[in-house]
């Protein structure tokens, strides 16, 4: 009876989220799926004719809004780094007592809805804005300068939305290095350098591998900041599937476009993974 | 090997030879820590000397200034005041990374995201040691500590003792001018300890290394080291070899701290030929050969228990005795403990061998003489230098 219930344990464990991912993942993935392959319009109603042509022409029509996503995904991600690293190191090695206070302070802005929070970077950005205005009456910019409705713009919404989301898992790999190792370094004659790229950016890898994930695949199927930062040139495949969606009801367009983005994705983290996996890494930098 | 160190009367030979800058220096060395509460001294106008190849204890209880004085060596701590000196060189404002000592960690510290390999090789390829070089002495290295074949496995697939091993490795494969070791065998069990005991000294023999070695652990430092400092509130209480320490303990500290031992008091009743004696009645006495005795002043003394005998009729010659009740006998398998109330007070413990003429000596409650050739009492300095420093 006990091994029974040995046996039997782990997957009542795991019975709440399997049930979970299954209703609201796998069987609307399946529908998805097979909407992809129908044709017809909203009207006269959908049918099946395993029509793979709607991949092509989907493609065909949107592969600038595709790329154009990953794009600004890995644009916003490598920056996010870059700004996340310092924050994360700065707080796990001279936050002192005051660590968590330090990491509330950064995600306080998050308590606020996510929508909210791209429309005040609207406000902030704006071409006559808190930003932008007095650095215009200064002359230090053209009166026609505008970031808002560019490029940079969305990356710059998109790179703040998901700041968090890489600072948090880094701050986690900094703070679990352990200051007898770092010692141990310097008593083997390492100096500043070799102490952070031989030892503390290697233990720290794993947590920026985390924030890669945890950033890139949000970042890229976002339509929020595109829509409120980005104007009309710089839609994002999001902007393509929801109008897709929800103005052309052209359901079979936004389920190929889905699982386009999907499959998309999908092959760049495990080509990341593969190339840049953890262990490998480490094993290189210690080199 | 103690033996060798030492000459016949328990004084160390001088392990620093004329001419030689001694490994190690240290120069009116102190550590004073800031708190709330004011400063708080660890470490106190320290001199200290390490010869060369010398295999040195820092002995001490927790809090007494060791590891805190073995961090300015290897220059983690910056000292308050005083220089620290390897192989003469005044060495207190050169950074840890740039200081020929090395140091193993009492957690091991090895670095886990590194095979043991290139955990071993850490240091050389810092000092860009040539390709070639470091393959050759990381695996010299590895053999010497047992380790050969071990290189691609990582630090958390090996046993303690093995890891133990490799910190060894990783410090000594550097020939730093000294080595320092935290503690390095506390994390390890008794048995597998004291194999690592016998193998530290073995590796020490064989690359000729200065090692310092810092411990709370009094058997660990008499069994390896060629002589000990024995520290306590900051400040070194006696320094000399383990026959030295162990047989002559110059304060009530250490002898308190290093095995079992007895003390005695008494007023000095009068002094003959450099002994004073303490007469408490009875045809009972106690000599202690002292230059320092003044009659009628209060002495305190100290005497091991295995140089302790019982007999029940009072013994002849020139010896020291005492009386007592027996309170409690031990069993303990080669020897046996017994415990003696004396009539002055005191209670002295006594080591006896099992030897097969000695059936039970006394019993519990039995009146017994204690008895011990003189030069086995010790008089203890009646106050402790730090408190004369303080």
């Amino acid at each position: 009876m006990n091994r029974l219930r040995a046996t039997l344990s782990p997957y009542f464990l795991v019975l709440p989220g399997g049930l979970w991912l299954a209703i609201f993942f796998v069987i609307p993935a399946v529908f998805m799926l097979s909407l992809s392959l129908q044709t017809g319009d909203v009207v006269s109603g959908f049918s099946p004719t395993w029509s793979f042509s709607n991949y092509t022409n989907a493609i065909g029509l949107y592969h600038t809004q595709l790329l154009r996503s990953l794009a600004y995904g890995l644009a916003a991600t490598i920056l996010a780094i870059v700004l996340a690293y310092p924050m994360a190191y700065w707080i796990a090695f001279h936050g002192g007592t005051r660590k968590s206070t330090y990491l509330l302070l950064m995600l306080l802005p998050f308590f606020v809805s996510f929508v909210l929070r791209t429309t005040a970077w609207s406000f902030l950005l704006s071409d006559n804005g808190i930003l932008l205005a007095p650095l215009k009456s200064w002359g230090l910019l053209p009166a026609d300068f505008h970031v808002l409705a560019t490029a940079p713009a969305v990356v710059l919404g998109l790179t703040y939305n998901w700041l968090p989301f890489m600072v948090l898992p880094i701050y986690l790999a900094l703070d679990r290095v352990d200051h007898r190792i770092v010692e141990a370094g310097r008593d083997l004659y390492a100096g500043r350098t070799a102490i952070f790229t031989k030892i503390i950016l290697p233990l720290s890898l794993p947590g920026v591998f985390a924030g890669v994930i945890m950033t890139f695949v949000p970042a890229s199927s976002d339509f929020v900041n595109s829509q409120v930062l980005g104007g009309t040139a710089n839609t994002m495949i999001g902007n393509v599937i929801q109008s897709q969606y929800f103005v052309a009801s052209n359901y079979p367009i936004a389920s190929v476009l889905s699982f386009t983005l999907m499959a998309l994705l999908l092959i760049g983290i495990f080509a990341y993974a593969r190339a840049l996996g953890t262990k490998d890494i480490m094993e290189a930098a210690a080199r | 090997m103690g033996d060798t160190a030492t000459k016949s009367g328990g004084h160390v030979k001088t392990v620093v030879a004329a001419g030689e800058p001694p490994a190690i220096g240290l120069v009116g060395l102190s550590k004073t820590y800031g708190s709330v509460h004011g400063e708080v001294p660890a470490v106190r106008r320290l001199d200290l000397e390490v010869g060369q190849g010398e295999f040195f204890s820092l002995l001490g209880p927790s809090g007494c200034g060791k590891t805190t004085t073995m961090r300015m060596v290897a220059g983690f701590e910056v000292p308050t005041t005083g220089s620290v000196h390897l192989l003469g060189e005044d060495v207190t404002s050169i950074p840890a990374h740039r200081r020929d000592v090395n140091m193993v960690f009492q957690s091991y510290a090895l670095f886990p995201h590194m095979t043991i390999f290139e955990n071993v090789a850490f240091g050389l390829r810092r000092k860009a040691v040539s390709r070639s070089e470091v393959t050759s002495r990381v695996g010299q290295m590895l053999e010497l500590v047992e380790l050969g074949g071990m290189e691609k496995r990582r630090p958390g697939q090996l046993s303690g003792g093995q890891q133990q091993r490799v910190a060894l490795a990783r410090a000594l494969v550097n020939k730093p001018r000294a080595l320092l070791l935290d503690e390095p065998l506390g994390a390890l069990d008794l048995k597998l300890r004291q194999s690592m005991q016998i193998e530290l000294k073995r590796i020490q023999r064989e690359v000729g290394i200065t090692f310092v070695y810092v411990t709370h652990d009094q058997s660990e430092a008499l069994t390896m080291s060629d002589r000990i400092a024995v520290m306590n509130a900051g400040v070194v209480e006696q320094l000399g070899g383990p026959r030295e320490i162990y047989e002559r303990p110059a304060s009530r500290f250490v002898a308190g701290f290093i095995g079992t031992s007895n003390l005695l008091s008494g007023a000095v009743a009068k002094v003959v030929d450099g002994h004073a004696v303490i007469e408490p009645g009875d045809g009972q006495r106690v000599l202690v050969e002292t230059t320092a005795a003044v009659v009628g002043e209060e002495l305190e003394l100290t005497v091991r228990p295995e140089k302790v005998r019982l007999s029940a009729t009072k013994p002849d010659g020139d010896c020291c005795r005492i009386l007592g009740d027996v309170t409690e006998v031990v069993y303990l398998g080669t020897s046996t403990s017994y415990a003696v109330r004396t009539d002055t007070g005191a209670d002295m413990t006594v080591f006896l061998q099992n030897g097969s003429d000695a059936s039970d000596v006394a019993e519990r409650g039995d009146r017994v003489w204690l008895y011990w050739q003189a030069r086995h009492s010790y008089p203890l300095t009646p106050v402790r230098p730090a408190e004369a420093a303080a």
